[in-house]
């Protein structure tokens, strides 16, 4: 099982997502911004959290645009597995992989603190590890998570049960209490908190183990 | 040739930053504002035979995000 976790100037949790990966039993390549292409064989794509080009313009919205993103891009359209957090998130979303946007939070704040999430649907490769209802406490730490999706776009999620987490308390203002979301075909996932921050007993919180773990299940050569 | 885009929240997008904006300006005694927006501005600087075609595309790739945003094109 091959993972690539994506390294963008300013990148901060690529290697907190690498270890993550390595502890679920995944070999990781870090692949730099200005590839073209990921390494072959790969099974998953981490783009991690971060402020990926300082966060000019809008979050994610230049890392949308690098070389590599290209390729993760290819990759997912191709059925291809990878999952966002936080910065990584607001990159999925500025490349159209994933539906809506993140903006600033309503309270202007930058939140840093680990919230209650409520896992809305365990049929994913990521959410197979948790129960739907289960709340999990995972970290956020964002100063633009709240998220965003026309009423069109939310009904979809809505009806294709693609909301992966929503969040107990807001923390943000996001439409929906939505954390987290899945693609069409459930094989991409974004999300601002991160598990990979509580995956660790040094993190003060293992809740985010699972994710990894259940994606190795998945991932695992049969 | 220069342009100047204009990018603006769409209307019925929440602007947290507007909205703080709007509250210093009413504890300063600006009671007159009802309401504030704030968006970006971004000057190009452009090659001979650019055109508007151009720096549409340029908005609806990169500098608007269409999603949330609105954007305007100038030319000056």
């Amino acid at each position: 099982m091959r993972a690539a976790v994506i390294v963008f100037p300013g990148s901060n949790c690529d290697r907190d997502l690498a270890v993550a990966f390595e502890q679920a039993g995944f070999q990781v390549d870090m692949v730099w911004h200005k590839d073209a292409a990921l390494p072959e064989g790969i099974d998953i794509v981490g783009v991690p959290g971060g402020f990926s080009y300082g966060d000019y313009l809008r979050c994610g919205a230049i890392a949308a645009q690098s070389p590599i993103c290209k390729a993760v891009v290819e990759h997912a359209n191709r059925g291809g597995y990878a999952v966002g957090v936080c910065n990584g998130f607001q990159i999925l979303t500025e490349t159209g992989v994933l539906p809506g946007a993140l903006l600033r939070n309503a309270g202007l704040k930058y939140i840093c603190k680990t919230v209650g999430l409520k896992v809305e649907t365990s049929d994913s490769a990521f959410t197979q590890g948790y129960n739907a209802g289960d709340v999990i406490g995972i970290p956020i730490a964002h100063h633009d998570g709240n998220y965003f999706a026309d009423d069109t776009t939310l009904a979809a999620l809505r009806d294709q049960d693609r909301i992966a987490f929503t969040y107990t308390e807001n923390p943000n203002g996001s439409v929906g209490d939505i954390a987290g979301i899945l693609s069409e075909n459930r094989r991409v996932l974004g999300m601002m908190p991160h598990p990979e921050r509580a995956a660790d007993d040094g993190h003060g919180g293992t809740d985010g183990t699972a994710l990894f773990r259940a994606l190795s299940g998945v991932l695992a050569p049969a | 040739m220069k342009a100047r885009v204009h990018v603006m929240l769409k209307n019925g997008v929440l602007d947290p930053q507007g909205e703080a904006v709007r509250h210093a300006l009413g504890a300063m005694g600006f009671d007159q504002v009802e309401g504030v927006r704030q968006g970006k501005v971004i000057d190009l600087e452009l090659a001979a035979g650019a055109t508007e075609a151009d720096i549409t595309e340029m908005c609806e790739k990169l500098l608007a995000n269409t999603v949330i945003e609105r954007y305007e094109i100038e030319l000056v």
